[in-house]
This record gives C-alpha cells, structure tokens and sequence, in this order.
C-alpha cells in the first residue's frame, strides 16, 4: 500500500506463468475460419531474382493465397526508420533467409510445405560476408561519425610508450523462447486488428498501416506479453506483424504466423557484431594519453536501427574511463547479413569493451596490473569526469561499486588462491577479472523518450491500468502497477493490468533502451495524481476540508480530521454520484536531453547507470574449455522501485551477456548461410554454466540524483555489460590481453598460441 | 489382439482418438491443438529447449519427455502428465513463482515438469534441468526453488505394451510387442521408417514435418527391451532408451557415467536408444565411440556383429533389409585398465560434441600393455585411431608418450570444419583429450570434473 514502492512483489503472471495458465498468443482461442501464413526464403545471400514461381505452391493441398511483392495492397516496405526495406525481396535478395513470397493455406503443414515447394531463379552476386571487406570498399549503412577531443595524433606520438590492437566481437540470437508471431483478424472498412508479440506496438501499427495502405487509425496491434524479446521483437516484429496483416487482407480471413525456430533465426536480425581497431599512447604509470580508434559495426544488409546502435556504441566506448586525446571513429557497414538490430545494450556493450581490450594491452606493455591501470583512468577523481561528448559521469559512483564489487569477491585472497592453484595444478589454469560500466540511460534520440498511460477508477474501487510499455518478462508491469497502487495508497490487487495496445494509448515508443518504468512509471504517475486530485477535491468537499488536507492511505480516505474517513471503493462512488470524471490519461517527457549525432556532442542520456563485477574461471589447457566459477555483481538500481525484480534482471542479464561472450557462436558459412540455427547448433547457457557461486548486490544507498519515478533507476540493459568480467578472467587465465569473443574454446587455445 | 485405436492417460483420464488420427502427429501437437490444452509450449521443435517438457509416468517412474518429439502412435498405452494435470493447487508452480523463477514464462511450465519428474527422480538438480533452456532469469532462482521441491507422492497405473496398428489417410503405423510381429512386419513393409525412441527420427516429424506412409515403432518389442549387467558387461536392449544404459554405469562402467549423463538431456535419454544410433548411423551419436572402445557387438535378428563392421560411413550401416537390432553386448573393460570417455562440446550439458574420446587402456604398472582408442567428430562417423594406438603399445605412461601418440592422430583422421569447430582446432582438441588420460592416470587424486567447484 503506501509501502508499494520498493516492495518486493514478485511478477504479476508468476504463477498463471508456472502453472501453464499465462496466455501467449499462440496459446489464445482461435478465430473462426483463421488460415495459417508461412514464408518462403531466399537461399542465396546476394542476388537477383529474375522469376518467382509461385503457380507450384497454389496447387498444394489447402492452399488459399500465395503472395508475391507485386500483390502488397500498399508499399513493399518495412523499414522501421526510414524507409527502402522490403517485405519481400524485389528483385534484390540481400541475405540468406530473406522473404520472397508468403503463402497462405487452412492449416500451418499446409502453409509450410507449400512455401517450401516455392522456386526462385535467383542469379547470384557476390557476397559480402565480413566487417573488414564491407570497411575497405567504404560501404557505410552509418556514418561513420567521428567522437573526439583534443588532438589525438599528437598526443600519440608525444606518448612516451604507444601499443595496438585489433579484437572481434560476435553478434548474439536473441533466442527468446517464444518465437515471432503475429495473428491478423480483419474487420470492416479496412480495419485490422493485430495481436502481435511485439515490444514496440506503435511501430508495428505504423508499419502495418503501410503494406495496407491504411491509415494508422485503422490499425490496433495489442500485446498482453511476450515469451521473451530482448530487442529482438521490435522492428523484426513488425514485419511478422506486417505478413500476416497482407495475408488476412488479401484472404478476408484471420491469418496467424508464426515463425519456425530455424526460420526465426535466419530472417531475424541479431547483435551488431564489431571489428575493433585502436592505437594507444600511455605513460609508466599506465595513464592513457591518447586514443585513436575505429569501432566498425556489422549492419547486415538494412539499416534498421543501426544508427541508434551506432550512437551507443560511440557514446559508450570510453565506458567509465577518461582519455584526454582521442579521436574515436563509428560506424555500421553494408554486408548481406541479416539486418542486425536492437539486442540488450544495443550497441553499449560492444562500445565499452573497447577500453577493456586497450587497458588490457596497456598492463601488459607497460608491466603493470590491469587493475592498477583500470583505476588510473577510471573518470573523475584525478581524472576529468567529462566524456567527450560533455555529459558528466560520477567518478565517486564509479569506484564505489568497483570497491564493493572487489569487496564481495575477496579479491586479494581470490587472487592469491588461484596463484597457488596455478603453480601446482598440471593442465587447469585460473582467472580473475573485473568489469565496471557506466551506462547512460535514455533513447539515442530525444523525441523518442516519451510516453503515455490511460487509468480508469471504477465505481467498486478497482483501478484499471494501461501504458504504452510493453511486458516481455522483465516485470515491468508490476513496477507501473506499484506506481500507481503508490498514489492512490491502494493494494496491489486493487490494480488490473491489462495488455499494450494502440487504441488505448497512441503513439508509443518502443520498450526498449531500458526506459520502460522510467517512462511509463511516470506517465502512470501523472494518470494516477490526475484522478487523485480530482477525487480529493470530492472528498474534501464530502468531510468539509481542503482536498489538500484529504490523505490516502492503506486502502482509506482520510479527512482534515482524524474520524472522517471513506473506503477508497465509497469515494470512488461517491465521485461518479458526484459526475466526477475518474479516467485520465498521463503523460511524461524526459527533460532536458539534447543530442547532435553529427558533432557527437549534447546530454543524451537522463543519468548514468553503474555497476561492477568480478568473475572468476578456470580454463583446460588441453582442450580450451573453460567454466565460470564465481560472480560477484553490484548494481546501481537508483531507490529500487522492486528489488526481486531487479535481481532478476541483473542476474539474466548477466548470464544473457556471458551467453555472448562465451557459448554462443553465429557460425555462417561461405556462402552467407547461417547454420548455428536452433538451439541444437546455437548454445545459450544452461542451469549448469551459471556459477556455483554467484552474488548480486543492488547498491545500497543510492538514490537517483536525477528526477526519475520514485529516484529509481532503470535496470534492463546495464548489467548485461557485467558480463565482460568472464571475458577479462578469461584473458587472464589464458595469459593474454587479446581474446577475440567469443571466447570458444577454438579461441581459447588460439590465445594461449 | 492388436488394437486400432491410439489411447493413452492424460493427466490421469483415459483418452481414445478418433480412427484415423495421424500417428505421427507430435503429442505437442496434438496437445496444444485437439486437446486444447496450451500449457506445454513450442520453443525449438528439436528436443533443445525443453519448453514442451511432460513426463511419462509408470507406476512410481516419472520420466520427462519433449512433446514435440514424441509421436502419438508411440504414446499407446502410456501414461502423460501435462502441467495442467498438476492440478490447480500442486505447490511446485508456487515454489518456482514465490522464488522469482518466471520472468516471461515461457519456459516455465516445461521447468515446472521436468522439476516433478526430478522430484521422484532424484540426483542433481542441474542435471534434472539440462534439457531446459531459460533465456530470462539466469536459472539461479530456478534452481534455489527446484532446491526446495519435494515429492508429491502421487502414482499412476504401470504401463504394459500391447500391440496394436493404426491406420491414417496416408499412413499405417504398427506397432509390434513381439520380435516375430516385428520382423514379419519390416518384410511385409520394407519401406517402412523404423522408430524406436525418435530423438533423431522425430525432427522429421516434428521440424521437417514429413509423415512417411509407413512407420514400424520398435518401442514394444520385449526383446528389444531390458538392460543387464552381468559377469561379462553389459546387455543393453536395441529399444531401450539410454537412461537405463545410465543407470549401469557402475563398478567396472562408472567412468562412463560422467559421458552418459552429458548426451543429451534428461528428455532425450528417456526416449533416445542404442539402437536408433546404430540404425540412423548418425555421426554424432556419443554412444559410438564407447562402443568401439570397448568392442561392443551388435546382435540383429540374424547375426552377431562387432560394432565397428556395423558402422560403415556417415548415416550408413550394415543393417540388412530384414534384420532389426536386438540388442548390443558391451563387454568389461579389461581387469586393471583405464577407462575413461571425454567429451568436448561448446556447452556442458545437452549439446552434441565436438570431438569426443573413449580410451580403454590396459596397463601393467606404468607400462601401457595395449590401448583401445576411439573418437567422434573426428571424421564422417566416430573410428578407433589405429595409428596413436599403436603409438601408445608397450610405452610407459608417460606424458610424453600421450603426447606423442596425440601427433598419431593426424594419421588416424582427417576432420573437418564446421560450427561447432575448425578441423584444426577439432585435431588439437583431440590431441589435448589423449593428454588428458595422462592425467586420469598419473593424478588421480584430482577431480574427476577437470571444472569442480574450488572450495
């Protein structure tokens, strides 16, 4: 109740999840008359398709409609920015896996072979496969931008020791459980009513509206939750949403799609994999001088949103350190990849290594410690605090969580256990290693941090939430639902949450960048004080005080004076009596955030996030193998509006991110096919690879400077960065500063020469 | 007599399909569609996710299964528990949800499944759970609440097979109790595909959605069933799934156990056989290389073959037109000889290897007196390696003698790339796992688990 904020409710479906009783789309009751869409891909990565031959798939059995480009009712295109990304190749086929036709037929069999039965003459154009070739022929999907500060050229060359170096960093699946889909139910005047496992239903709407031709009001795309979505379910959702849309229009029928996992993963768009290339400048004492880098992003064959990835990655890519001299160059190159897109961090975790591999070199040319050089160069303290593109970090915050995180591994005695352990044991060799991030937290760009909630109190006192966040798993509606059960000082169970949709909140952004209790808690904030005032005045008027003298709490309304009190349920009908309107929308706009992308320069970012960890490892000599033994994580969460659900986030962060920087592997072959399809070739962490010792820590004490929802801090994307800990122990168990990720145990071994 | 009409329990009611319902219809299909009940989920399609886990119960026994591989033609006679069998009340789904084990909860009721099979199961609990991937919540509540579930108590009727044929526009799927029927079926329906568990088989069912006209499930067949340990090894049914194969790595097969409980998952080794890796001749099979370490022989219905004459290539065997595996003997290894089977694979748990090593080693003292050596993933299908054999023969256990009997081994294979690693990294690997016998060796005071857990 008054008590709601900071509770550690669990998530609201937890037990409707575990007892099989949480309805995923897949799982609603099917529309009568509903058909089954299916895709057929592109085989090829590059090309041109010079016929389709579609007549073979009408023939099959239970076959209704087979949809080539030239049938979309409206525009060919799906770009979620922008435009000139098609929904189905036209005549160029750019990836492997690419949409070529979309086949509609009674049964979901039926659709599949009938798609499978789909030929193409496609004539094939020479692949480009990886960052360096696409780098060479100068093929930019973005900028490339150019971060700097002070003259990084001199100051290399004035650096009395200078190193270099070179890493790869991999993409990453999403690999969310439940798989892409979309349910299409046409109604009357062109209307079109979407169920969509989306995290960005305004686009979905959007984009829907386009291939139909439609205005956006006759397009609603609702989502009660999703089997997971970590980025990926934003604009590779859309044009799910966007196919089967086409098919229920062109049929008249509701069509259903849902990808097959290998399908999923070889038309959706994954972490932008880099190519990292750097020259350092540093002193004795380990202080870099001066850095001259190039940060080159894998943007597959679209631009979908490499340019916000872009922004993050060059934002993020001195991380928690300063340099005085630097010139850092990012961008996104053209390759015929599968268009890569929003992954957890989009583009920060990738940026803040950079410094991590630089540091690592800098100790080992200059005989020093990592850790000595990582805290000579944290930001503040001796050090300026400015990044370069003149937002403030908090350097105090910084070597706080460094030290806590230190504290709880036992640091020193960790260390010297393993130098014990590696003089004796014949083949196995430990690591130590440590990470601290500093994640700016708001969208790269401006407008887009905004948000919406409609709230309706009914006359027995139950209260009806709705905002434009979307529920991926990640306890977000429980967060907003605190919010509001705060304002009104009501039970939890007083609030009903119901599913995201673009009929009762408009023009959303997406629920990504981990903004959405940021957002959406205010919002609902300003909904939920809206009918508050409103109803106070009726109170205050009922006992005969001010409404500013009228409290509520636990349940109650209380007077001026200490017997005058109402049920909150009896004021709520005491009000519609009253003809008091009791639904109010809510809106929130982050304040003061101001970006220019092509000087790299404003206040992008609301606040700062901050968190630090400690892994340790022990790797096989022999066989490159390797296995995660403890973790010690602390997180900066702000004042927690939900402490279990932080956890949960920091803790499958965490692993999410070690997933990437370990196990998992998107293995192509040369001609542009990705075969680590499926979880059978694709490996995500099992229970077996968490560490048997694993300790998370919200940071205590730490309320958020700036003005968020109840001083929280926003905790979806930040502790994947964590994850570069077992990267660090890695390189140290294995003896050196270079480790390409991931980190298999081909790498492993190839490190070690 | 032979029944026409599949029928199963679910959830503890007996259920009868209709004639002519398709027998390779995927029990995750037919549950979320006919039965309408959505609770157990698609995550894969492939038997990796585990998010469509339910378990078989029999009598006492629970073993979880992935529904989408498992076909209802094979589920005759059995019993199933869905999660919404659990019953509304059932303390496991609040255990997991009270622990903040659900983030988006898809994988969910297939955890809350194979945490009730463990249940009554026992052992470890990371084992219980390999087969079940969760991308959310980094498993550490999930385990602390699997940690605290207890037995429910609940059984079911046993299960006995009873033969029984079904018929489908397109398709006929028999399913013998007996050898003979088995037998006489195969030549009456050469073309038939022959099932035993469905591991492998099932993704054609359950990924590449084919339904072949005839199918002979081998499941039933009692003289395909049974594992033994007796005086001379191990008899192990052609249809028995390998969780029983498991069970009797013991004594004399105990460093086999650590191997066994890493193919596959909980899931797969529940339904997977002998039998189906010797009939699919798949590449990757675990099973193999043990089997040609320590000279298994293959006995069909005809003969008794060593098993490396049964191999003969990638997915191709000795297997006649009318024969049907029956059983493989695996024989002890030596008295004193060192057995040992490693596995190399980019995850611990519930992922095919990349190379894989089984060596029986005899020994006299430090001198190797003969050397038996047989990898996966090494070449087309898993071979002895003749050449580092005869390298390691009548040489001291020495370090230096594995490693160069290790450079043997590039006379022995030729591997190749793929995703799961380069042929260069695949040879050095292997290199790595001979050295790694020195070790099991010289030290074998130290952990068994080259990765337990520092005190």
């Amino acid at each position: 109740m008054r008590d709601s904020i900071g509770a550690a409710l669990r998530h609201d479906s937890a037990l409707r999840h575990a007892t099989g009783r949480a309805r995923f789309l897949d799982d609603m009751a099917e529309p009568a008359g509903m058909l089954h869409a299916a895709l057929a891909s592109a085989a090829p990565a590059h090309g041109r398709v010079l016929a389709l031959h579609l007549d073979a798939a009408r023939a099959m059995p239970g076959v209704i409609r087979v949809i080539g480009p030239a049938d979309i009712p409206g525009e060919n295109d799906i770009a979620p920015i922008g435009s000139g990304e098609p929904m189905l190749a036209d005549p160029l086929v750019e990836h492997a896996g690419q949409s070529l036709a979309i086949v509609v037929a009674r049964t979901r069999d039926q659709a599949l072979a009938a798609a499978a039965a789909i030929t193409a003459e496609i004539e094939e154009l020479p692949p480009v496969l990886d960052i360096a070739t696409a780098w060479e022929r100068h093929s930019w999907l973005v900028g490339p931008f150019t971060m700097a500060q002070g003259d990084a050229v001199a100051a290399l060359e004035a650096s009395p020791m200078t190193a270099r170096g070179e890493m790869h960093l991999g993409g990453q699946e999403h690999f969310y459980l439940e798989g892409q889909i979309a349910l299409a139910i046409p109604g009357e005047d062109g209307d079109m009513l979407i169920h969509s496992s989306t995290q960005h239903p305004t686009e979905g709407q959007h984009v829907v509206a386009r291939v139909l031709g439609e205005p956006y009001h006759r397009v609603q795309v609702q989502c009660r939750r999703m089997g997971g979505a970590f980025g990926g379910k934003e604009s590779n959702a859309s044009w799910v949403a966007a196919a089967a849309a086409i098919a229920a229009r062109l049929t008249g029928k509701p069509v259903k799609l849902r990808l097959p996992r290998k399908l999923d993963m070889a038309a959706t768009g994954k972490r932008h994999p880099f190519l990292y290339r750097w020259q350092v400048g540093f002193d004795a004492s380990g202080r870099v001088l001066a850095l001259d880098a190039a940060l080159i992003a894998d943007g597959g064959h679209s631009l979908d949103m490499s340019a916000g990835v872009i922004m993050r990655a060059t934002t993020h890519s001195l991380n928690a350190y300063s340099v005085p001299a630097l010139r850092v160059l990012c961008g996104a190159v053209k390759t015929n990849h599968v268009s890569n897109t929003a992954f957890r961090g989009f583009g920060g975790p990738q940026g803040a290594m950079l410094m991590d591999d630089v540091l690592g070199h800098v100790a080992a040319a200059a005989g020093l410690d990592v850790e000595t050089v990582r805290a000579r160069n944290f930001a503040g303290g001796e050090n300026p605090a400015q990044t370069p593109y003149g937002q403030a970090l908090e350097g105090d915050l910084i070597r706080r969580v460094y030290a806590e995180a230190r504290a709880d591994a036992g640091w020193a005695e960790r260390m010297a256990s393993i130098e014990t352990f590696n003089a004796t044991h014949p083949t196995l060799r430990r690591g130590l290693g440590c990470f601290v991030s500093a994640f700016g937290v708001s969208f790269g760009i401006p407008h887009l941090n905004q948000a919406g909630a409609l709230v309706h109190v009914y006359t027995d006192g139950s209260i009806r939430l709705n905002h434009g966040g979307t529920e991926m798993g990640q306890g977000l509606f429980i967060k907003v639902a605190q919010v509001v059960a705060q304002v009104f000082s009501v039970p939890i169970e007083s609030i009903g949450i119901t599913a995201t949709s673009t009929e009762q909140v408009p023009n959303t952004s997406a629920t990504a960048a981990s903004t959405g209790s940021d957002l959406n808690g205010w919002a609902a904030y300003h909904a939920a004080e809206t009918i508050r005032g409103r109803m106070a005045e009726v109170a205050g008027l009922h006992f005969g005080c001010a409404a500013g003298d009228v409290r509520f709490e636990d349940g109650e309304v209380l007077g001026a004076s200490g017997n005058q009190r109402l049920v909150f349920s009896e004021l709520a009908k005491l009000c519609w009596k009253s003809r008091v309107s009791l639904s109010a929308t809510g809106f929130y706009a982050t304040p003061d955030l101001e970006w220019d992308m092509q000087e790299v320069r404003g206040k992008p970012f609301f606040y700062f996030s901050y968190g630090a960890a400690v892994a340790e490892v022990v790797i096989d000599t022999l066989t490159g193998e390797h296995r995660v033994l403890r973790a010690h994580l602390v997180q900066d969460c702000g004042q927690s509006l939900n402490p279990a659900i932080d956890r949960g986030q920091i803790e499958g962060a965490f692993i999410q991110g070690m997933g990437w920087l370990t196990s998992e592997e998107l293995w192509w072959d040369r001609a542009g096919r990705l075969r680590t399809l499926g979880p059978s070739t694709y490996k995500i962490p099992g229970s077996r690879d968490v560490p048997p010792v694993f300790t998370t820590r919200l940071l205590e004490a730490a309320p958020n400077p700036a003005r968020t929802i109840f001083r929280s801090k926003a905790v979806g994307e930040p502790p994947l960065l964590l994850a570069a800990a077992v990267w660090n122990a890695l390189k140290h168990a294995a003896g050196t500063p270079h480790l390409d990720c991931p980190v298999s145990p081909e790498r492993l071994l190839a490190a070690r020469g | 007599m032979t029944e026409t009409r599949i029928a199963f329990t679910l959830n503890g009611a007996d259920v009868t399909l209709p004639e002519g319902t398709r027998p390779t219809t995927t029990l995750l299909d037919w549950l979320r569609g006919d039965a309408g009940l959505p609770g157990t989920k698609e995550g894969c399609a492939e038997g990796d996710c585990g998010a469509c886990t339910v378990v078989l119960e029999d009598g006492a026994e629970r073993a979880p299964i992935n529904a989408c591989l498992a076909v209802l033609g094979q589920l005759h006679g059995r019993g199933i528990r869905t999660v919404e069998g659990l019953g509304a009340d059932h303390p496991l789904p609040a255990l997991l949800a009270e622990a903040d084990g659900t983030q988006c909860g898809f994988c969910t009721p297939g955890i809350v499944m194979a945490a009730w099979a463990h249940t009554r199961a026992g052992g470890d609990g990371h084992a219980a759970l390999a087969g079940n991937l969760c991308r959310c919540t980094g498993y550490r509540p999930i385990m602390e609440a699997v940690e605290r579930m207890a037995d429910d108590g609940a059984t079911a009727a046993p299960f006995a097979a009873r033969a029984a044929a079904f018929a489908a526009p397109g398709q006929a799927f028999f399913a013998p109790t007996g050898l003979a029927e088995a037998l006489a079926l195969r030549a009456a329906h050469p073309r038939a595909w022959l099932l035993a568990g469905g591991t492998d088989l099932g993704l054609r069912f359950s990924e590449h959605r084919e339904h072949p006209a005839e199918v002979i499930f081998l499941g039933n067949v009692v003289e395909l069933r049974g594992a033994e340990a007796g005086p001379r090894g191990l008899r192990i049914g052609a249809a028995e799934p390998y969780s029983s194969l498991l069970a009797l790595c013991e004594g004399d097969f105990a460093p086999l156990a650590g191997y066994f409980a890493r193919l596959g998952s909980r899931q797969i080794r529940a339904l997977g056989t002998l039998g189906g890796n010797l009939g699919t001749a798949s590449p990757i099979g675990d099973a193999l290389p043990v089997l040609l370490a320590l000279g298994a022989v293959v006995e069909t219905s005809a003969r008794r073959l060593p098993v490396g004459d049964f191999l003969l290539g990638y997915r191709r065997n000795a297997l006649a037109a009318d024969e049907i595996i029956v059983a493989v003997d695996i024989p002890r290894p030596p008295p004193g000889a060192l057995l040992a089977a490693e596995k190399l694979s980019r995850r611990h748990d519930q992922d095919i290897s990349a190379v894989s090593l089984v060596a029986v080693i005899e020994r006299a003292g430090e001198t190797i007196t003969a050397a038996r050596l047989a990898l996966g993933g090494m070449g087309p299908t898993a071979a002895r390696a003749p050449a580092a054999e005869a390298a390691l023969a009548g040489k001291p256990f020495t370090r230096d003698v594995l490693r160069a009997a290790a450079e043997k081994l590039a006379e022995d294979f030729r591997p190749m790339d793929d995703w799961r690693g380069s042929a260069a990294w695949r040879m050095r690997a292997a290199r790595g796992l001979l050295e790694r016998l020195w070790l099991r060796h010289a030290h074998p005071e130290l952990a068994a688990e080259p990765f337990a857990v520092p005190a």
